[in-house]
């Protein structure tokens, strides 16, 4: 009797889990799939490669995909060496110390720090305090610290992945400690590198509320670092939330989905090929 | 050569602070700019003031912590038993080739931008929600609704890795003890994986008090003490990213004073998070 009732427990339980997961993946493709039925019906070459007329109202996203590339660019440029630097400081240049505690609590803590926090910050400190203005330098900058602790984790995974042999082999070749480090394990790690930042540009893209504090929302063609500028994020929430156009906004939510989808399938690709390839 | 290898080593040392320094700066500026209003108005009356009136010079943010928590507790109570049952049924349920679909299709929910869900609480939770419960539509329930789902990869993926991070003697302990699979989850592994599925949970908790732009969209923004998960709201979060646009002087310090009472809360949240990970490990 009471084992029957284990087991029946036990069935239970297990069913209610399967409903759990099933019905998170069924809410995810639903949401996606309101979305991209309304949407993908606005998307024609048209609509990436016209500027925004009227508001939003008309024309394309042209100056918007613009805006999310420049933005992007700066982020990666000015994230992507810190974060590997410190990925390979805390992997080749220190093991367990005080000091590798101190920047792990540090990075941990910064990841957490909510997107609005840092858009305060990119504002205070970019666009008054360095007289940067609403530009794409200054929401770039923004961006290059919300990404850093993605770089820096995705880095030092590989890096850790590395077997010790490798660099035994180097240093018994008589290579110095930067050659090991430039000829023998970035060039092991690129892939997992790479994959930290195709989910940097990801996070990137879809990054709203410091981007409209620090690059503003202007919807002219930016022609410098120090222009304002719109990213589709951004574009999307204004068109949504100001009622400025149903369609439009269906439209670039749209774009925004294909386009982080595409990225983090690359991304994900790569760390699948990646751990076959070492294991 | 010996000279050069010194200079790398010591670029990157200055390159591995940069986060602790980011950290430091935000620190600095958000409280520069936002610590001054609190103590002119008081920190009494800042934190536990009801009115929120910046033509009057009236600045509490009573209402909108309160918000904060309510929005945050609502997420918790779809989040914690959505992302458990994902991350048993991940970490012991499935055979790992469904698992290989079905990891990816959890970090694609990370993905998405929160704008994404904003935007389809709007269209489609809102007016529900306003057909069958009544009400404005745009609510705390709506808000807590989307958020639950938002912080999803948070706690499935950092409860997982904790479960996947046991031992197996435990499990084949408890099997071989005469234990069905349900309960050697239940009462050996859970158990054993707490301080990470608690850290799962604050993490993601974390995640549900900093949301700002998908809950601008769905929360209706009225500044008022919530009564009912029917009520529209403000959190501490949305009053930020509303009023920034267009705030200067005692207003804008006190957005940023804003700032420092979530700065407050996130940096306790976290704080206690990565003390509980740590644990895991030693």
């Amino acid at each position: 009797m009471i084992n029957r009732t284990r087991y029946l427990t036990q069935s239970v339980a297990k069913i209610l889990i399967w409903i759990g997961a099933l019905s998170t993946i069924a809410m995810m493709i639903l949401i996606l799939f309101q979305i991209l039925r309304e949407g993908l019906p606005v998307l024609h070459l048209g609509f990436f490669l016209d500027s925004p007329k009227n508001m939003g109202r008309e024309g394309g996203i042209f100056t918007t995909i613009v805006g999310t590339v420049a933005l992007t660019a700066v982020a990666i440029i000015v994230g992507a060496p810190l974060g590997v630097g410190t990925a390979i400081f805390l992997r080749e240049y220190t093991r367990e110390s005080k000091t590798s505690r101190v920047i792990r609590f540090g990075t941990d803590c910064l990841a957490g720090v909510p997107s609005i926090i840092f858009g305060l910050f990119g504002f205070v400190f970019f666009v008054i305090r360095l007289n940067m203005g609403w530009s794409i330098l200054s929401g770039g900058l923004t961006l290059a610290a919300m990404i850093l602790p993605t770089v820096i984790s995705t880095a030092e995974e590989s890096i850790k992945t590395i077997p010790s042999s490798y660099r035994e082999v180097s240093y018994s070749l008589g290579g110095t400690r930067w050659q090991t480090i430039t000829r023998v394990v970035l060039p092991s790690a690129l892939p997992g590198i790479f994959t930290g930042i195709l989910l940097s540009i990801g996070r990137s893209i879809g990054e709203t509320a410091a981007i409209i504090l620090t690059a503003g929302s202007s919807l002219v063609m930016p022609t410098s670092l120090f222009s304002p500028s719109r990213t589709m994020s951004v574009h999307f929430y204004i068109l949504a939330r100001e009622g400025i156009s149903m369609k439009m906004a269906y439209g670039t939510g749209a774009a925004l989905i294909l386009l982080v989808l595409m990225v983090n399938i690359i991304a994900q690709w790569l760390i699948n090929r990646y751990i076959r390839h070492r294991t | 050569m010996a000279m050069k290898e010194k200079i790398i080593e010591k670029i990157l040392l200055l390159t591995a602070f940069s986060s602790i320094f980011i950290l430091g700066l935000i620190t600095f500026f958000i409280f520069k700019e936002g610590l001054p209003l609190i103590l002119k108005i008081g920190i009494k009356a800042f934190l536990l003031g009801e009115k929120w009136i910046p033509s009057k010079g009236l600045f509490g943010v009573f209402p909108m912590i309160v918000s904060s928590f309510w929005v945050t507790f609502g997420a918790l109570l779809l989040g914690i038993p959505l992302g458990l049952a994902c991350a048993i049924f991940l970490s012991e349920l499935i055979p790992p080739s469904v698992g290989l679909l079905l990891r990816p299709a959890i970090q694609l929910l990370a993905a998405i931008p929160s704008v994404i869900y904003g935007f389809w609480g709007l269209i489609v939770l809102v007016p529900l929600i306003q057909n069958h419960f009544g009400g404005p539509g745009l609510s705390i329930l709506a808000g807590s609704l989307v958020l639950g789902f938002m912080i999803l990869p948070t706690i499935i993926t950092i409860s997982e890795d904790s479960l996947k991070a046991l031992p197996p003697t435990y499990k084949a302990g408890a099997l071989a003890l005469g234990a069905t699979h349900w309960q050697t989850i239940w009462r050996v592994l859970i158990p054993a994986a707490r301080s990470g599925v608690v850290a799962s949970v604050i993490l993601g908790m974390g995640r549900a008090i900093g949301e700002t732009m998908a809950m601008i969209m769905i929360l209706g923004n009225a500044v008022k003490m919530p009564t009912s998960f029917l009520d529209s709201a403000r959190t501490l979060t949305t009053n930020i990213g509303i009023e920034m646009g267009y705030a200067s002087g005692d207003h804008r310090q006190a957005l940023f004073a804003t700032g420092v009472v979530l700065f407050f809360i996130i940096m306790a949240l976290n704080t206690l998070a990565i003390s509980l990970s740590r644990r895991r490990v030693h």
